[in-house]
């Protein structure tokens, strides 16, 4: 069987097995050992992956496959993935098997709280998978519907509201996403059947007048999910009122499906339109940076503090894209990547903190360092990937993308990039911040000396995303080049003004 | 006339003979045994259903007032299907005592005006058409007071008849204007030109129709009339009456009316903004239900309206697959609402709080009928709603398709809530764990079925658009 299909056979076969599960022992087991065999099978898809690259296999996409689905419009199920697909594809595994560890404790209708969070995982590896518009939309919705339960049900705080406004914000996007894509069908100079193939798309043209329509429609669709200014607002209500696994896997995948697909939709179907309307979305993305790293700083939820770092590094992805570049954009996937791992590391942390302490205000606790040194610690690696240290893996990404932003010569790249750049300033601000408050200082409550270690399953989480920076931070090397050997085939269509 | 002619009308035939049989049926049930008529009638139907499939033939009869080929033979088969799902939902409300002297009654009524469905779709000639409509709509009105001992029910008999006789008024008035200006009534014989004396004519033919889909600005009965009626009927109302309205629109407006296509696309454009925004801003607010459902069936017109205006085989194979798909969420949310209003009595968005706790299967059936009525993958509504997109996007209508999936995002707003009530509203009496009677919970389960394969069965949309390219 062809290992694309069966990443994502396993997801669904998992949420099958489920559905017969009765007691939390067993939803636990099975969750856990289908979310293992995926992680080790997408280790399996890179190791063929990087054997055929070396081999001299230079198609486009590798692991083709094909079937016919709907023929008289052009649908077809279509399946490969480059070098940008596993690297996504790999992060999502790390981060689901690291999220069904993080919510081993949920005891509330748990059986649908795991098929719900393996459903969205489905929709998110179709999406990395599919190279037909049609189906990668489909997997598209499919992995933001699952979110209106999994936080309605199991959240907390305003999770109603929360709910409500993430989902209807991310199904308007993708509503504009329904016109872009039909747009790019109809207009494309396709003869004979029109398809939603992108690669096929990718070869033909588009009139520049049908793309200056199209192009905002796409990115912008996209562009929700990512978090591109002013559409973020569902990100903090959304990301602070869902249950710990739910972050993870939202703001560490879901959010990334939004750089992604204005990279490899947006931007490689629509190139001449990328060109003329780039310098509005920069400005976007800019602003996206600076204001979410701003706004980071006066957050005292620990919950919200994430998210509107997560805005912030998000923002960053999308900048990067545009500076239409092959540096920069290695950079941005670099940074999804980083990113994921990174936040979904802090979410998960969150989770674990919260569920000893019960408040996730920073100034009411402090002192963990002491009482929590194994969780604190992972906080404090998370932290400093974060703000870029070299060694971890924020550091490689940070550093791409502002060498590739530097390419540019003209005085309004230039300024773009040095205020995007000062965003790393406050990142250190709002981290240290966080870290002072949180992990140093006296233990603020006697209590705090009955908290228990970290568990078992804790450890596994934590410790599988802190191996994931490093590798990256220390080897980014064999990443950034099976990224930039993808990235050729939409790039070279943005040729620099 | 030979046999072979007669054949043609199987359907027909079929439905007046299940009328015949079960008329003397009735007569050998004893007096405590009343209740047989239910499964007599159902299974008579489904027979009915079934010989439908047999295979479809083309030709005219009547002196081609009446006309048939697979494209209706497939229209008629989704409206008997989802009538026999309707007969199958009303058994436990037939057994109630107000309602048990009368329960072949009730057959009959739904059968005739099946029959007028039937004879609609297959005109050939304005006057058969019409025929068909009048009986379609007669019997439901009888039907739709059925209720007798409530008086919202009385009205919403009084309500539909009277909109009805209205409505037919005015198609009466705009096919005397068409047929003063061709010349002739059969379908085949008339000519159209752009002269606006035609032009008025369809106007008015074309209002006539729409207080059948309940398009806005004719719509306004809707509400009222699904509320008050029994849920039986509403479901009715909302799936075969509509649906086959639907049909016959596309079907006329393709063949019939094309010379006038620059003038119906525009009022369809204009009428499917209204129906969509409209129905989906009145849903927002609704707590019955039925009522609810009413409006959500009134947006749902809308974006039928998107498939018909491109006016291609790819329009209307995206109409026919909508109501296709449309029929299995509307029945399935209604079979829900009907098995919770017979058990528990209860019609109103809060009686739904909890409902997951207490009835898990039924809150999981009603959260994916809302789901593919929303259209969200990977349900059958999310393939009938892209492809009326695609058939919008074909004819290069974009501002209309922006208009219309933003209204796909409200519309899943208020899907939504109720979803939200029975996942994640707490209450501290939710309706108590009940179970509905068998066929009611086959004809749901079929409906669910129905709702999560018919988008991954690729075949049945290329089937459809085959039989829509031959017509053409």
């Amino acid at each position: 069987m062809n290992i694309l299909i069966s990443h994502i056979a396993v997801p669904v076969l998992t949420t099958l097995a489920l559905m017969f599960a009765s007691t939390q022992k067993q939803v636990r087991t099975i969750a856990a050992g289908g979310m293992t065999i995926q992680l080790i099978q997408s280790l399996v898809l890179l190791y063929l992956f990087l054997q055929e690259r070396a081999g001299g296999n230079d198609a486009v996409v590798l692991f083709k496959q094909s079937f016919a689905w709907y023929p008289s419009l052009g649908i077809s199920f279509d399946l490969g993935v480059d070098g940008i697909a596993v690297a996504m594809i790999l992060l999502t595994s790390i981060v689901i098997f690291t999220g069904i560890f993080a919510s081993w404790e949920v005891d509330k209708l748990y059986k649908e709280f795991f098929i719900s969070l393996i459903v969205l995982a489905a929709g998110v590896y179709g999406f990395f998978v599919s190279l037909d518009l049609f189906v990668l939309f489909l997997f598209f919705e499919l992995a933001v519907i699952p979110m209106y339960l999994l936080i309605g049900i199991w959240g907390s705080g305003p999770k109603e509201y929360a709910a409500m406004k993430l989902t209807l914000m991310l199904m308007g996007g993708s509503a504009l996403l329904v016109v872009g894509i039909l747009g790019v069908y109809f207009t494309s100079d396709v003869e004979g059947v029109r398809t939603f193939n992108i690669l096929v798309l990718g070869q033909h043209h588009i009139p520049i007048e049908m793309q200056r329509i199209f192009f905002p429609m796409l990115f912008i669709g996209f562009g929700v999910i990512g978090a591109l200014f002013p559409f973020h607002t569902w990100s903090p209500d959304g990301h602070s009122s869902a249950p710990t696994a739910v972050s993870m896997l939202h703001a560490g995948v879901l959010m990334k499906l939004g750089g992604y697909g204005c990279l490899k939709v947006a931007m490689f179907l629509l190139p001449e339109a990328a060109q003329e309307m780039s310098w509005i979305f920069l400005i976007l993305t800019g602003i996206s940076v600076i204001y979410g790293a701003l706004a980071t700083v006066v957050q005292t939820d620990l919950k919200y503090i994430n998210a509107y770092s997560s805005v912030s590094h998000c923002g960053l992805v999308l900048f990067a894209i545009l500076m239409l570049n092959k540096t920069a954009s290695t950079g941005a996937v670099l940074q999804m990547i980083s990113h994921g791992l990174m936040t979904a590391l802090f979410f998960a942390l969150i989770g674990m903190l919260y569920s000893r302490t019960k408040t996730r205000i920073i100034t009411e606790m402090g002192g963990l360092m002491k009482v929590l040194p194994f969780l604190s610690v992972c906080y404090v690696i998370g932290g400093l990937a974060s703000l870029g240290l070299p060694g971890l893996s924020g550091f490689v990404a940070e550093m791409t993308i502002f060498v590739g932003a530097f390419e540019h010569e003209d005085l309004f790249h230039r300024v773009a990039t040095i205020v995007a750049v000062s965003s790393i300033v406050v990142t250190a601000v709002y981290i240290l911040r966080v870290v002072g408050l949180l992990l140093m200082g006296p233990v603020r409550n006697e209590g705090y000396y009955n908290f228990p270690k970290a568990k078992w399953f804790e450890k596994i989480a934590t410790v599988s995303l802190i191996v994931g920076i490093l590798v990256i931070g220390l080897t980014p090397l064999w990443l950034s080049d099976m990224i930039r050997d993808s990235l050729g085939t939409i790039v070279d269509k943005l040729v620099l003004k | 006339m030979s046999l072979q002619e007669l054949l043609l009308l199987r359907h027909e035939w079929a439905l007046i003979a299940s009328v015949l049989i079960l008329l003397v049926l009735e007569l050998n049930f004893s007096e405590e045994k009343k209740s047989n008529s239910i499964s007599s009638a159902s299974i008579l139907f489904a027979i009915v259903t079934l010989l439908g499939f047999l295979p479809a033939e083309t030709g005219s009869t009547f002196g081609g007032m009446y006309v048939t080929d697979p494209l209706r033979i497939l229209m008629k088969n989704i409206l008997n299907i989802s009538v026999l799902v309707v007969f199958l939902q009303s058994g436990a409300w037939l057994r109630t005592k107000n309602n048990y002297n009368r329960i072949t009654e009730f057959y009959l009524l739904m059968i005739s005006s099946v029959i007028g469905v039937n004879f609609m779709i297959s005109a050939g000639h304005f006057l058969m058409f019409y025929l068909g409509l009048e009986l379609l709509t007669i019997p439901i009105a009888a039907a739709a007071s059925y209720d007798q001992y409530k008086s919202k029910s009385a009205e919403a008999g009084i309500k539909l008849i009277l909109t009805s006789a209205f409505s037919s008024a005015i198609l009466l008035f705009g096919l005397s204007l068409l047929y003063g200006s061709t010349g002739s009534m059969y379908f085949s014989e008339m000519e159209f030109s752009t002269n606006s004396l035609q032009i008025l004519g369809f106007v008015f033919f074309f209002s006539g129709l729409g207080f059948k889909i309940s398009i806005v600005p004719f719509h306004l009965w809707t509400a009222d009339v699904y509320e008050g009626s029994p849920t039986n009927v509403t479901s009715y109302l909302s799936v075969v009456s509509k649906g086959a309205a639907v049909f016959v629109l596309v079907l006329l407006l393709v063949n019939l009316f094309d010379p006038l296509r620059q003038v119906w696309q525009q009022v369809i454009y204009g009428t499917a903004i209204f129906t969509m925004t409209i129905g989906n801003l009145f849903a927002i607010r609704q707590q019955n239900l039925k009522r609810y459902l009413a409006f959500s069936s009134i947006a749902q017109a809308g974006f039928i309206l998107l498939g018909v205006i491109g006016g291609s085989a790819l329009g209307m194979a995206s109409v026919i697959y909508f109501v296709l798909v449309y029929v299995f969420s509307n029945l399935a949310a209604f079979g829900v609402v009907i098995a919770i209003e017979q058990s528990a009595g209860k019609i109103n968005m809060k009686d739904y709080n909890g409902l997951y706790k207490t009835n898990p299967r039924l809150s999981l059936a009603m959260m994916l009928a809302l789901f593919s009525l929303a259209g969200i993958p990977p349900l059958a509504g999310f393939f009938g709603k892209f492809f009326l997109f695609t058939a919008v996007a074909e004819s290069g209508y974009f501002v209309l398709l922006l208009i219309a999936v933003l209204n796909a995002v409200i519309s899943l707003y208020y899907y939504l809530l109720v979803v939200k009530a029975m996942f994640i509203n707490k209450s501290e009496f939710p309706v108590p764990y009940f179970q509905s009677d068998y066929p009611t919970r086959i004809a749901l389960s079929g409906c669910v079925i129905g709702i999560l394969i018919i988008g991954f069965y690729s075949p049945v949309f290329e089937y459809i658009k085959q039989l829509c390219l031959a017509s053409l």
